[in-house]
């Protein structure tokens, strides 16, 4: 997941100096350098967010704001339905759904947020493919959407069973909100957009805040000694158990959301027969998709043994010989699980939950069964 | 008398007559993080010198670990296979990785002493 970049032309955070002074191993992340660990390392930085609070540094992200030029909402909404295979205009003011920028040939040229704010779109997009989103939105959206890039916002995540109060201190109708519930709200005064939602399986928040405030902000939830910070190795290992998708291993341009098995992220008035079906890139192959089946499939993968299955393992239908049937996409291990979990791409065929099939770890072929994803339950509080 | 000498590959050597006991040293670990996985040579098999002899994982990465001297495996740390987590607690005692009868203790000359190896790692 490391980029190697020129160390000096990397980007900063608003919370770069903190991450310094909290001891974090600073290593160069999508043109960012960013914290892969604190001194507490990666296995106590994701157990700690299972049982307890994490604090995360996103501001890498791209956030994006999309104002319909005619002031209603549901024009933007169906401007980006141009762009996504999801239902943008039955996203309720307050609500957010996750979403992809498909290609033409059905492939996924990034996954995203999107939040009706009422008024307007916000969208929340990865940092590898913030430049390439913001450019693709502007050359198509233009004409019914200001594009404004909210390049002096910071994010902060805040995960785990104790995120609830961590922030009810800072905010009193943070309890309240739902899963995928997205709003501006008030932090300790500040003015910030808060989701619930996150990247780890687990309860929590997603906190969109001005870039002055990002460090006051993260030092007043770290003063809750229930708050640790978490860096991006524990955030891997996390959305990894959670089954959730990583951009650019797990999902990418030839990838298809049926492929991805993200079936669940398309709305049935998208699909054919839907109210709005189609009008999206790549619609003609990711409804033939949905109407007949991939060949192929993301699954998930246990391994047997203790080795971690990595990404780039081969994957096969037999102990010994035959050609490799797919790849695992994403693998390490899981420290909740306290085992190894993969993900990887194999023939539908071999899809079924139980499936059988061996991993190539450093020559041998290793057992491994294609398992229910999330590998850990989630806490979501819909 | 036991000598402990170390690689630039940030490995250690505990050597008594003709046997060497090998392990990666606490800067390495420092360097890995929390170990989840090790995977042991065979006893028996004959390693050659800088060949992969032994794999730890961390919770993000595999690396390898190369033999510092060509030999025989003598015996293996079947408490470490058990618990990789020894590496972090304990890298240059409890989790010792495997113990070798080397063949040429001519290869030793270009390892490094403990002031030297705190040099290279400095």
């Amino acid at each position: 997941m490391l980029a190697h970049d020129d160390q000096d032309s990397l980007k900063r955070t608003p919370l770069h100096g903190l991450h310094v002074s909290l001891g974090g191993k600073m290593v160069p992340f999508a043109g960012y350098d960013m914290p892969v660990q604190y001194p507490a390392g990666v296995l106590k930085e994701h157990l700690h967010t299972r049982a307890s609070a994490g604090l995360f540094d996103v501001s890498h992200m791209g956030q994006i704001a999309l104002r319909p030029k005619s002031g209603r909402v549901e024009d933007a909404a169906r401007a980006l339905e141009r762009l996504v295979p999801q239902d943008i205009v039955a996203i309720a003011p307050g609500r957010q759904r996750y979403a992809q920028f498909t290609n033409a040939d059905g492939g996924i040229l990034d996954d995203l947020m999107v939040a009706n704010f009422g008024d307007h779109l916000f969208l929340v997009v990865n940092a590898a493919c913030k430049d390439a989103d913001e450019a693709h939105l502007r050359a198509n959206l233009s004409g019914d959407c200001v594009i404004d890039s909210l390049t002096d916002r910071a994010l902060i995540a805040l995960q785990g069973p104790k995120a609830e109060a961590a922030l009810a201190k800072l905010c009193v109708e943070a309890p309240a909100m739902k899963f995928m519930d997205s709003d501006p709200r008030k932090v300790a005064g500040l003015d910030c957009f808060v989701s619930r939602s996150g990247y780890t399986g687990e309860d929590g928040f997603e906190i969109s805040v001005p870039a002055a405030d990002a460090e006051r902000l993260a030092k007043t939830l770290l003063e809750n000694t229930d708050v640790l910070p978490i860096g991006l190795g524990a955030r891997d290992s996390l959305r990894l158990e959670a089954g959730l998708c990583l951009y650019g291993h797990d999902i990418d341009t030839t990838t298809t959301p049926v492929e991805a098995a993200l079936e669940w992220s398309v709305q049935k008035s998208r699909r054919s027969g839907g109210a709005r079906a189609g009008g999206f890139p790549g619609a003609e192959k990711i409804l033939a998709h949905f109407d007949n089946g991939a060949a192929r499939r993301r699954v998930g993968l246990l391994a047997q043994g203790r080795a971690p299955v990595r990404e780039g393992a081969r994957l096969f239908a037999d102990s010994a010989g035959g050609e490799p049937i797919g790849q695992v996409t994403s693998g390490g291990f899981g420290p909740s699980l306290n085992a190894p979990v993969a993900m990887g791409y194999v023939p539908t065929a071999s899809s079924a939950l139980g499936t059988q099939l061996f991993a190539e770890v450093r020559g041998q072929r290793l057992p491994v069964a294609v398992a229910a994803m999330p590998f850990v339950k989630n806490t979501y509080k819909r | 008398m036991t000598t402990t000498l170390y690689t630039s590959d940030h490995e250690w050597l505990a050597i008594k007559g003709d046997v060497a006991t090998v392990g990666i040293t606490d800067y390495a670990q420092q360097q890995l993080g929390d170990v989840v996985f090790v995977e042991l040579p065979k006893v028996g098999r004959t390693l050659k010198k800088a060949e992969a002899a032994a794999v730890v994982e961390s919770v993000k990465a595999a690396s390898d670990v190369y033999a510092p001297v060509t030999g025989e495996v003598l015996e293996t740390n079947a408490e470490l296979a058990a618990e990789p987590a020894l590496v972090n607690s304990d890298a240059q005692g409890k989790a010792w990785f495997f113990k070798i009868k080397m063949a040429d203790k001519g290869e030793l000359g270009g390892l490094m002493d403990e002031a030297a190896y705190k040099a290279h790692t400095a």
